[in-house]
């Protein structure tokens, strides 16, 4: 009994000293939850909560584009497209070969999808497809058990319904490029898209609007399980306006057909763009959607550059269309009078140098009306040898040559106004009589773009300082539209010579057109693209003919006008690059333009919203 | 003492009537409470659903609930004379899953016997004590405080862990030696080889190092810096953490638990159990637990302090303190103060071997206590 008391001495003290050790842990845990859980607490809560809740973007429904009669230009069109969460499946490939079942993906798309998913953050959904049609969206839907990690969402994506027409002014969207994507979180939304061109580039704060927020709960995968209101909506973007006539724009268009040209209607008095058409044009949907490169690569090789905006990134030599501005100039200096006559027998020697007039056999005497309405290049020498060059620029730039107007349109170019200032600037020499004489025609270093041309037209027809807009919402004031510093009495006097053109004898005498039909004013333009040597001028053929040369060596066709001749309401500018004649070509295409504008023209200031 | 021990062993014949109502109801009820936050817990853990493991653990508990009582009134001489038998019997099941068993979590553990599948190393860490109690029941004192004695019971402890440590289960391997380490301290072996023996575990670890496999030398390495690796092995610790300390002091709710239900947590109806139902029931509810098993833990001591058989009472103590060593052990992993091992949570984890364990060894003590008048003799009962 006494050896099992010490026995049992023994164990219960063991025993006690374990409970107390057991009790110390216990007290220990105690602790340890208590720093967990109470001095910790907020911070882990916090954590639990930034697990769990995820800020999600609300893309903004983009602003649309109008014409000025309400008809839109660039709309929002329902997109329904797969993406692919890369953090939900486990087996990328399998799932890619199942999606490739339904959609038929090619190989550039994979890649590019594999790209993407491999740069991307993995709970990035990465777009699979989109503009998928009912029928393959449904059965998608339908797959999706089987798909992990494949969703559908019906989004928004934009659309052009005028289509090439008006691809150069409105431009295109495009997802962001890879490196700025971090620019703004917007840009990581699957399938966000950014204007890339023209208007939709120029105007993309306005038109994108703000996107909103929700939070939602989401599980540790990412998978999103409800929404934790309250929610941001977006704010839609605003609209933009545009001066345009899509009717207009797109007869325009149609009447340009193949040809590579640029074309600029404009409402004199307001200076509101009524079309701006270049040609041949491209489809921005096609940008939109994500162009194939073989179609990529056609625009790029195409000659007749169906990228470029003609109408204010083309410059060309503006030919006889700049003989008003020439006579201007001469006139306010008082050189010449409207009644100053000069001899035209085809030629003009300056020195050892023959300056010919387009017409061979020479136009006899003629005075400042006659030789603009027959556009007499002899004539515009004469002036030229008493009219320094920085005098007709001087003209010229007060008729809006040399200058560009910010219309908010993509690639608006300065063209040239040859000075004895820009001549020593940038090509080290002194300025030769030679080169204002040719200048004086149009040619030499003197370049205009179409919108110019119009502007300037604009001007001559209402005597006052027009300029250009093309988005309606640029509100502008009484200043944009001062008197010009013209002698009203010489303005006059060349408008009359502009209606001459289109009269009989005139360059422009139109016997198809309808004695009834609105008279019209306007000035041709034929503009020389090569240099006609010596020996061709002597060949027995004389100078080859348009169609004789190859196209990119053909002239310039150039029709400025203005109609109803007595009360200017539309002026407009045709430039058919390597079109040939501006009598042949370029006027009757001006013509059409015109009784088409005053056919559908609303006046001004009735811009419709 | 005279007389009452002459006639003692025949005046503690008890009926069968007359052993339930000796029963330690106290045990039975808290048993019940923790193994019924256990059906709230896995309810909790399905997302607010029954099946698939809230019933099944319900119908499981409730047999091993009949199963713990009828262990409680079969006569304690009866276990100690199966001391040996089982814990060869445990042997056997070892050696079985070493060549017919199902592989699970990482290492061959399951044993499939029809209607369950057993984890035979969770038996065996009661066959171990029971083996060892048993062993020193028939010691003396001093034979006990010899160390020539000392190499049965290596014997009895060291077999079972190379066996369980070669399946791998590192966490259960060491709950045996654990909880025969505890048994053999309480029978008077001395001091000093436990004081060795602890500090000799730090270099053991580093002898042992490099036939860790790499998940058990990962999760190890992860312990000391858990925040080394947020997605990846640290993962579990610093979500579980998470969760404890966003519970605050009552937690966020029954079936309101973030990091549970939205999948933060791993292992959720297993070894992170504790977390979800901290989460849920913060400060509070973690305390109320802790104190239930605090609760039969002292009831176990006490059984075993008031126990007048030497077999009982390091049966009974050892049982406690082994089993309470499990609630320590799985706790103290998900608040990130031990690496995590692997250890359920008695009767509120899922797992059917776990619970029967439990309720077998719970079974024992409580025959330790409707029997603890009963003397026996050094060599055994007589009544086997």
């Amino acid at each position: 009994m006494a050896r099992e008391g010490l026995r049992y001495q023994t164990y219960s003290r063991r025993a006690l000293l374990l409970a107390g050790l057991q009790g110390v842990a216990l007290g220990a845990l105690g602790l340890r939850l208590y720093y967990l859980s109470i001095v910790n607490g907020e911070k882990y809560r916090l954590r639990a909560d930034k697990n769990r809740i995820s800020i999600r973007l609300i893309a903004p429904e983009r602003g649309e584009i109008y014409d000025r009669n309400g008809e839109k230009l660039a709309t929002n069109t329902q997109d329904l497209r797969a993406l692919l969460v890369p953090e939900q499946t486990d087996q990328l490939e399998p799932t890619l070969a199942k999606v490739q079942q339904i959609i038929d993906l090619n190989d550039r798309r994979l890649s590019r999808i594999r790209r993407r998913i491999s740069r991307q953050r993995k709970f990035v959904p990465v777009t699979l497809a989109q503009g998928l049609d009912w029928e393959t969206f449904s059965r998608l839907n339908v797959e999706i058990p089987q798909l992990p990690g494949v969703m559908t969402d019906a989004g928004l994506s934009r659309l052009y319904p005028g289509g090439e027409a008006i691809a150069h002014l409105v431009g295109y969207m495009a997802s962001p490029d890879e490196e700025d994507v971090y620019k703004s979180p917007l840009y990581q939304l699957p399938g966000f898209k950014i204007g890339k061109q023209g208007l939709e580039r120029r105007y993309e704060a306005l038109l994108r609007g703000a996107s909103g927020t929700r939070r939602v709960e989401v599980n540790a995968v990412g998978r999103e399980i409800r929404e934790l209101p309250p929610r941001e909506e977006s704010i839609r973007g605003n609209d933009l306006h545009l001066t345009l006539d899509m009717t207009l724009q797109q007869y325009v268009m149609q009447e340009l057909g193949e040809e590579a040209a640029g074309v600029v209607v404009m409402d004199v008095a307001s200076g509101d763009v009524l079309a701006m058409a270049s040609s041949p044009g491209y489809d921005p949907n096609e940008f939109t959607r994500g162009i194939s490169n073989a179609n990529w690569q056609a625009l790029l090789k195409d000659p007749r550059a169906p990228l470029l905006n003609k109408s204010v990134s083309g410059q060309y030599p503006p030919g006889s269309t700049i003989k008003m501005v020439v006579a201007l100039a001469a006139l306010e200096q008082g050189l010449i009078t409207p009644d100053t006559t000069y001899y035209c027998n085809g030629k003009h020697r300056l020195g050892d140098h023959t300056f010919h007039c387009w017409q061979n056999r020479g136009h006899g005497r003629l005075n400042m009306l006659e030789a603009i309405a027959k556009s007499c290049d002899v004539y515009f020498y004469e002036v030229a040898e008493k009219l320094d060059i920085d005098l007709i620029a001087d003209m010229a730039s007060r008729f809006g040559l040399g200058a560009t107007f910010d219309m908010g349109v993509d690639g608006e170019k300065e063209g040239l106004l040859p000075t004895r200032e820009w001549k020593r600037i940038f090509q080290q020499q002194s300025w030769q009589l030679g080169e204002t004489l040719n200048v004086a025609i149009g040619q030499g270093a003197m370049l205009a773009t179409p919108l110019q041309l119009a502007v300037m037209t604009a001007r001559l027809a209402s005597g006052r300082q027009i300029s250009p807009r093309i988005v309606a919402d640029m509100a502008r004031d009484e200043s944009y539209f001062a008197p010009l510093d013209v002698n009203p009495f010489h303005l006059e006097t060349v408008q009359r010579t502009m209606e001459m053109v289109m009269e009989e004898g005139g360059t422009a005498h139109d016997y198809a057109r309808r004695k009834s039909a609105t008279k019209q004013a306007g000035k041709t333009g034929t503009a020389q693209v090569r240099r006609i040597s010596l020996a061709e001028r002597q060949a027995e053929g004389g100078v080859l003919e348009n169609d004789e040369l190859p196209w990119a060596s053909r002239d310039h066709a150039l029709f400025v006008g203005y109609a109803p001749a007595e009360a200017p309401q539309v002026a407009v500018s045709v430039i058919v690059q390597h079109g040939g004649g501006g009598s042949s070509v370029a006027a009757p295409l001006a013509r059409r333009i015109m009784d088409k504008a005053l056919e559908a023209y609303a006046p001004p200031g009735e811009v419709q919203a | 003492m005279g007389t009452s021990r002459m006639f003692g062993p025949r005046r503690v014949e008890k009926s069968l009537l007359q052993r339930f109502a000796s029963l330690n109801w106290g045990i039975v009820l808290a048993t019940i409470l923790i193994a019924t936050v256990g059906f709230a817990m896995l309810f909790s853990v399905a997302d607010g659903q029954w099946d698939p493991w809230a019933s099944r653990h319900m119908m499981r508990f409730g047999i091993a609930l009949l199963l713990m009582l009828a262990i409680a009134v079969v006569d304690i001489r009866y276990w100690m004379a199966l001391a040996y038998p089982a814990w060869f019997a445990g042997i056997v099941l070892l050696f079985a899953v070493e060549f017919i068993g199902d592989t699970g979590m990482g290492g061959q553990r399951w044993l499939d016997i029809g209607f369950m599948r057993l984890q035979p190393s969770e038996l065996m860490k009661i066959a171990v004590v029971m083996a060892i109690a048993r062993y020193y029941h028939g010691r003396t004192q001093l034979q006990s405080r010899s160390l020539k004695s000392l190499l049965v019971p290596a014997l009895l402890l060291l077999i079972p862990f190379a066996l369980v440590y070669r399946q791998p289960d590192l966490g259960t391997a060491i709950m045996i030696i654990a909880g025969g380490a505890a048994t053999l301290f309480l029978a008077g072996v001395p001091a000093w080889i436990f004081v060795t023996g602890a500090v000799g575990v730090v270099p053991l670890a580093f002898a042992i190092w490099p036939f860790l496999n790499t998940y058990q030398q990962n999760r190890v390495l992860t312990f000391f810096n858990p925040e080394s690796d947020p997605l990846g092995a640290g993962y579990q610790i610093t979500q579980s953490k998470i969760a404890l300390g966003s519970g605050g002091m009552t937690g966020k709710g029954f079936l309101e638990g973030t990091q549970s239900h939205l999948n933060f947590l791993p292992e959720m109806k297993t070894d992170f159990i504790f977390t979800v139902l901290v989460e849920e029931f913060g400060l509070v509810g973690a305390t109320i637990v802790l104190g239930l098993y605090g609760i039969v833990l002292t009831y176990g001591l006490l059984i075993g302090i008031g126990c007048r058989n030497q077999f009982g009472r390091l049966l009974a103590s050892g049982l406690a303190i082994a089993l309470f060593l499990y609630v320590m052990i799985n706790v103290g992993m998900v608040m990130g103060l031990l690496p995590v091992v692997g250890v359920p949570l008695p009767l509120i984890s899922w797992g059917g071997s776990s619970m029967l364990t439990w309720m077998i060894a719970y079974g024992l003590i409580l025959s330790v206590s409707v029997h603890r008048h009963v003397t026996i003799a050094p060599r055994g009962s007589g009544i086997v």
